[in-house]
């Protein structure tokens, strides 16, 4: 206990050392560099189970001081920042997923990237943002959980741009890392607000942390502008540093284009890193999230709601209308991540971790899924030109296929239910509003729609690649290092539900620090019953409608439009298009920061650049008056005197110029003008 | 102690000797100029070392201070001494000196006159991070100018009249304010110096002792406080620069020869924040307190709007520039806000401390990060024949990798990226300033977003996209390109991560001031 406790902060260090030594690795040195990230995280999985092995012991949230590690970070003489890490249940299992789904995503990429020039490159990457995962997991401070999350963002930059020749990627992580930097300035300034109030950042420090309830009691009092409560304020700037990360609506439009990066990225951005962290963030600050509201749910967690159900509608419309096959699980992810707030919002912690955990593992096994199928046709991503690729790739196929009916949440089987079940059933309780459930049900029935219409795209039909029929260079299985995590994680998707049913709400209790009873007669209640009935009836209706449009008649030519297009064209190219978000951004916020840049710039040549002019222009008009005085005035005076002292010379000069007779002559006429004068004079 | 030992006037000495000397130095000899320069340079470094190993850091005063009677009749004394701030400033410049001198090593033009300059810029910036008499700290301000000007003028672009011009006309005017300021002052008081003067005027302002002293045709002393303090504070907001005093600065950084841009960012630009600090806020702290909501709205809107004009840049020098005023802008908000506060039997103490702990990391910081994105733009512009349009490049990653990933370090550490030095002086900065002045500091936040956006856009212009066939046969860095960068990199990630080196000499001096700028 406390060996684990005072070492857990290796976790996340044991990856960033192995990714700031294989940054300094030559370029040809592609097993160290992969056996430095696989060996770090399976190290920093072993101690992760020690630490959920620990957590077990431990009561859960909120109940007792969690086992807190904190120490000083800096100290500006009065001021001082604390840093510090926490072994708690939420923290313990993130830790667990994390390093596990990443180790598996891991020893995927050494097949997935064998051919690539800068294979060592990649795995360096993947470690700092594992590294960086584990580190925001583990922190017990929101300016640690900020550091980290920050770090994250630069991986995903990093690995979304790996392909940097191509321009879209180029593009896509440029624009990952900028929108999901709204929402981190949100986020620092939620940081700084709250730091400001408690007077501390860290969860948990003996009583005296900010999500402990002393620091929340004098929270609780406070209001800031227009009457909001101040710990509303700090919640809502928080929440939108993880809409940015965990792609909510309107913030979403980074994470379909992330798609760009290699398939392993898509992967861990989508399953185990990136977008679980906003999620994340909710839960961890959720005692913050909760406060204030009087009995029913906070502002907070309203707007957490809301923001989630929408998300998860809207998200799910688009993936309808998706052709590229990781760009229908991109979206797939938004709603996912949709639904996990609405939990988070509606039911709490346990709910939106429990959908966290199992979404980790088959949307994992989905991009992973999909990773060997585009490596198995040769790099194709379009659906329309797949088809029929269950007779070359059982493997995969059979992988997928769980993973898919996981993600639908077929029931009892698959972990998607159950997770996905706890959810409706608390958006079904909420006292606020049943448009949330009602939002809840309508994504469920599209998630089961389109996932079923991919998999006919896929799967069945003919297959419409290069080559018809049987094609020149068939598709094939992929290597036994990729097939084996796909292995992994499906009975992951299958097995890790059974932790959180109503019968025995194993992970629950553990987060909520009650003990779990094993107890079927919850099972069965009626309203358990009738909800899961329900969600049931939703997924045979979406998945029914899937097949008969999609499914019941093979697919035969890529050319063939698209059947759900045929019925409702104008819905269908809406959804296509996205909504056209991406295109009102472009016309509005990238376009006023344009203006705003040449506007500055504007300003700055014309107005303060002129007024320089203007005052450079009178310095030298006033030069030039001054130049004026002095050579017509002051100059011309001296000038002139210089002149007639000069002529004067000259012409005394003449006086002395060396000739006799002139000398002669002027005596002689001084003599003659002198006698004249004296004759003259006398008289 | 040690106080006494002539560590500072050794410092300051050292490069000007050895300026004197590579300026007396005939043209042809270019290697031995280059060696001289170096040397001299990192001769400077080691005693700077030594000046930090000597400091106490538990001490908030001046240290290693040296009192000299100068000029008795007129109240001028000649003292030396550094506080932390002096310390780091000094630090910085010594660290940036060799740095430029590596990164000017392949200048061909009257090699041993350039390195006599630099040598001479930098002791006239350790001078003037050292003095503490008005005397001869203006006499090294005004000796900053002299050099830097000619660097510009000869070793410059195109545009390098009318740049250096610029350059000289406003840092000139901005000079004659802070002499007649100063003069006033020493009108009212009899002394130059700068602990003396805090002591007169400091808390209290300055109107009632100019009323009594001066008798300048019935102008109150108010009225003559305040234009004694905008006199100065006109001075500093030149050099910071601040906008709307700024405009000399996107052209003189773009004109000037990179080697000498590196320390224009790097260490000069520091002299203004440095004046605000030692000067301008100890001695004018009623007069900035009166003026403070618009002197802090001017900083804020100012670095908000430079950072959203540094997108619209074509020339990356002039981006950059742009982007070095945004920066310090961060610097003044946090002295304003610092300044403000205060009251409420020190509740907000723990803040201001922050914020102006903050500032001077972020001063620090800023000159390697900055220098340090200055000297790849001149490994670029010397690839590239003069080339540093953002659009010239293109996919230059896949030539030169070892070049871009530790340009785009300090380009993240430039954009606060939190585990490199750029986020420790911001965070320090808007933690302190928003619980004192929460919508100034939300306000210059937005400037952190568009940071990002034109740093990320330089990024993706210059090395990813496809190769521009142009550049197909570009080097990567050499030997000693690495080893000017390589240290700077290697300090932002230890500053990045462990702090407390740097903070370790300033908090002292930090305390000192919270207790000190009270109102």
């Amino acid at each position: 206990m406390e060996w684990i406790r005072d070492h857990l902060w290796w976790i996340p260090v044991l990856p960033l050392l192995a990714a700031g030594v294989s940054a300094l690795l030559p370029r040809g040195w592609r097993r160290m560099s992969a056996g430095l990230a696989i060996g770090s995280l399976a190290a920093a999985l072993v101690l992760s189970v020690l630490a959920l092995g620990v957590s077990l012991g431990l009561s859960g949230m909120g109940s007792v001081n969690p086992a807190a590690v904190n120490f000083r970070w800096l100290d500006a003489g009065l001021g001082v920042v604390r840093l510090g890490w926490v072994l708690d249940p939420l923290g313990a299992c993130m830790l667990v997923m994390v390093s596990l789904v990443g180790l598996l995503i891991f020893s995927y990429s050494v097949g997935y990237m064998a051919e690539d020039e800068n294979f060592t490159r990649f795995f360096c990457f993947l470690a700092l943002f594992a590294g960086a995962m584990l580190g925001l997991v583990m922190a017990n401070s929101l300016l640690l959980l900020f550091a980290c999350w920050e770090l994250v963002g630069l991986a995903s930059y990093l690995l979304i741009g790996f392909w940097y020749q191509k321009p879209e990627a180029a593009a896509a992580a440029r624009k990952a890392f900028i929108t999901t930097r709204i929402g981190d300035v949100a986020f620092f300034l939620g940081l700084v607000w709250w730091y400001a109030e408690s007077g501390t950042v860290l969860f948990y420090d003996t009583g005296a942390g900010c999500l402990e309830p002393r620091a929340l009691d004098l929270l609780s009092g406070r209001t800031t502008i227009l009457g909001m409560a101040t710990a509303t304020g700090v919640a809502l700037l928080l929440f939108v540093g993880a809409i940015g990360k965990s792609g909510q609506v309107p913030l979403h439009v980074w994470l379909p284009d992330a798609m760009e990066g290699p398939t392993p990225v898509s992967a861990l951005i989508h399953a185990a890193t990136m977008v679980a962290a906003g999620v994340f963030l909710v839960a961890r600050v959720y005692p913050l999230m909760a406060l204030g509201g009087g009995d029913g749910p906070s502002a907070a967690l309203q707007a957490v709601t809301w923001v989630g159900a929408v998300t998860a509608v809207f998200a799910a419309t688009v993936a309808v209308a998706q052709t590229d096959i990781k760009r229908v699980l991109a979206y797939s992810t938004v709603s996912q991540l949709g639904f996990m707030m609405l939990g988070l919002g509606t039911g709490g912690v346990a709910v939106g971790m429990f959908h966290l955990l199992t979404h980790a593992f088959f949307k994992a096994l989905l991009f992973l899924g999909a990773g060997s199928v585009i490596h198995g046709v040769g790099g194709e991503q379009d659906i329309r030109r797949m088809g029929g690729l269950r007779r070359w790739m059982p493997v995969t196929f059979a992988t997928y296929a769980i993973g898919m009916m996981a993600l639908a949440g077929v029931p009892v089987v698959f972990s998607g239910f159950w997770s996905k079940d706890e959810i409706l059933h608390a958006a079904h309780a909420w006292p606020v509003s049943q448009v949330p459930f009602c939002l809840a049900l309508a994504g469920a029935l599209l998630t089961a729609f389109y996932m079923t219409r991919q998999m006919a795209y896929v799967f069945f039909g003919a297959h419409r690649g290069a080559g018809k029929g049987e094609p020149a260079h068939p598709p094939h299985e992929s290597p036994r290092l990729m097939t084996v995590p796909l292995g992994v994680l499906a009975a992951g998707a299958v097995g890790l539900g059974f932790l959180g049913t109503p019968a025995w709400p194993g992970l629950e209790s553990y987060w909520t620090g009650r003990p779990a009873e094993f107890d079927p007669g919850r099972l069965l209640a009626p309203e358990a019953v009738s909800l899961m009935l329900l969600s049931a009836v939703v997924v045979a209706v979406g998945m029914g409608l899937g097949w008969w449009l999609y499914g019941r008649r093979p697919i035969t030519q890529a050319t063939e439009p698209d059947r759900f297009a045929q019925r409702f064209p104008a819905t269908f190219r809406l959804w296509q298009r996205k909504y056209g978000v991406d295109e009102f951004y472009a016309a509005t916020v990238v376009r006023a920061h344009g203006l705003l840049a040449r506007w500055g710039d504007w300003v700055d040549r014309w107005i303060w650049g002129g007024l320089v002019l203007a005052a450079g222009l009178l310095a030298v008009g006033a030069a030039w008056v001054s130049r004026f005085l002095d050579e017509w005035g002051v100059n011309l005076g001296f000038d002139r005197g210089c002149g007639g002292l000069r002529l004067g010379g000259w012409r005394l000069a003449l006086f002395q110029d060396g000739r006799v007779q002139g000398y002669l002559r002027a005596l002689a006429m001084g003599v003659v003008l002198l006698v004249l004068l004296l004759t003259w004079g006398t008289r | 102690m040690n106080d006494g030992v002539p560590i500072l006037t050794a410092m300051t000495l050292t490069p000007w000797i050895g300026g004197c000397l590579l300026v007396g130095l005939g043209a042809r000899h270019r290697s031995l100029a280059r060696g001289v320069g170096l040397g001299v340079s990192l001769i400077t470094l080691a005693l700077g070392f030594l000046a930090w190993a000597g400091f106490d850091p538990g001490e908030g005063g001046m240290q290693w201070v040296e009192r000299h009677s100068w000029i008795p009749g007129l109240g001028v004394e000649y003292v030396v001494g550094v506080d932390g701030l002096g310390l780091a400033m000094v630090a910085l410049t010594v660290l940036l000196v060799p740095m430029a001198l590596l990164v000017s090593w392949t200048l061909t033009e009257r090699v041993p006159l350039y390195f006599g300059l630099v040598l001479w810029l930098e002791a006239g910036l350790i001078g003037t991070f050292t003095a503490l008499n008005f005397f001869h700290w203006f006499l090294f301000w005004e000796l900053c100018l002299i050099p830097a000007f000619f660097l510009i003028r000869l070793w410059g672009g195109p545009d390098r009249g009318s740049a250096a011009t610029q350059f000289f006309v406003y840092t000139m005017a901005g000079s004659v304010a802070l002499l007649l300021a100063f003069l006033a002052l020493f009108l009212a008081t009899g002394t130059f110096d700068f602990g003396r003067l805090a002591e007169l005027g400091g808390r209290g302002g300055w109107a009632a002792r100019f009323e009594e002293n001066l008798d300048w045709g019935g102008v109150s002393g108010s009225t003559l406080a305040r234009l004694v303090f905008l006199g100065a504070f006109l001075g500093f907001a030149v050099k910071v620069p601040v906008m709307p005093f700024h405009t000399w600065l996107p052209s003189a950084y773009a004109e000037a020869p990179t080697g000498t841009t590196m320390l224009l960012t790097g260490a000069m630009s520091k002299m203004g924040v440095y004046g605000i600090l030692r000067i301008l806020i100890p001695l004018f702290g009623a007069e900035a307190r009166a003026l403070l909501a618009p002197l802090l709205w001017l900083a804020v809107a100012g670095g908000v709007i430079a950072a959203a004009t540094a997108f619209a840049q074509r020339d990356l020098k002039r981006m950059f520039a742009y982007s070095s005023v945004n920066h310090l802008a961060y610097c003044l908000l946090g002295i304003f806000a610092a300044v403000g506060a205060g009251g409420e039997a020190g509740r907000l103490d723990p803040e201001r401390s922050m914020a102006l702990g903050g500032v001077v990391v972020q001063m620090f910081n800023h000159g390697i990060t900055a220098a340090a994105l200055f000297a790849f733009v001149a490994f670029l512009e010397q690839r590239s024949g003069g080339r540093r349009g953002i659009e010239d490049f293109g996919g230059l990653r896949r030539r030169v990798p070892v070049f871009c990933g530790l340009m785009g370090a300090a380009v993240f550490a430039s954009l606060g990226l939190p585990g490199l030095s750029g986020f420790v002086g911001e965070f320090m900065i808007f933690k302190g300033s928003f619980a004192l002045e929460p919508a100034a500091a939300a306000t210059a936040a937005l400037g952190l977003l568009l940071t990002a956006v034109f740093l990320l856009t330089f990024l993706h212009r210059v090395f990813h996209g496809p190769l521009n066939p142009r550049w197909a046969g570009m080097a990567d860095l050499g030997g000693r390109e690495l080893l000017a960068v390589v240290p700077a990199m290697a300090l932002m990630l230890v500053i990045g991560v462990v702090p407390q080196a740097l903070l370790g000499v300033l908090k002292a001096t930090v305390t000192r001031w919270v207790g000190d700028w009270g109102p």
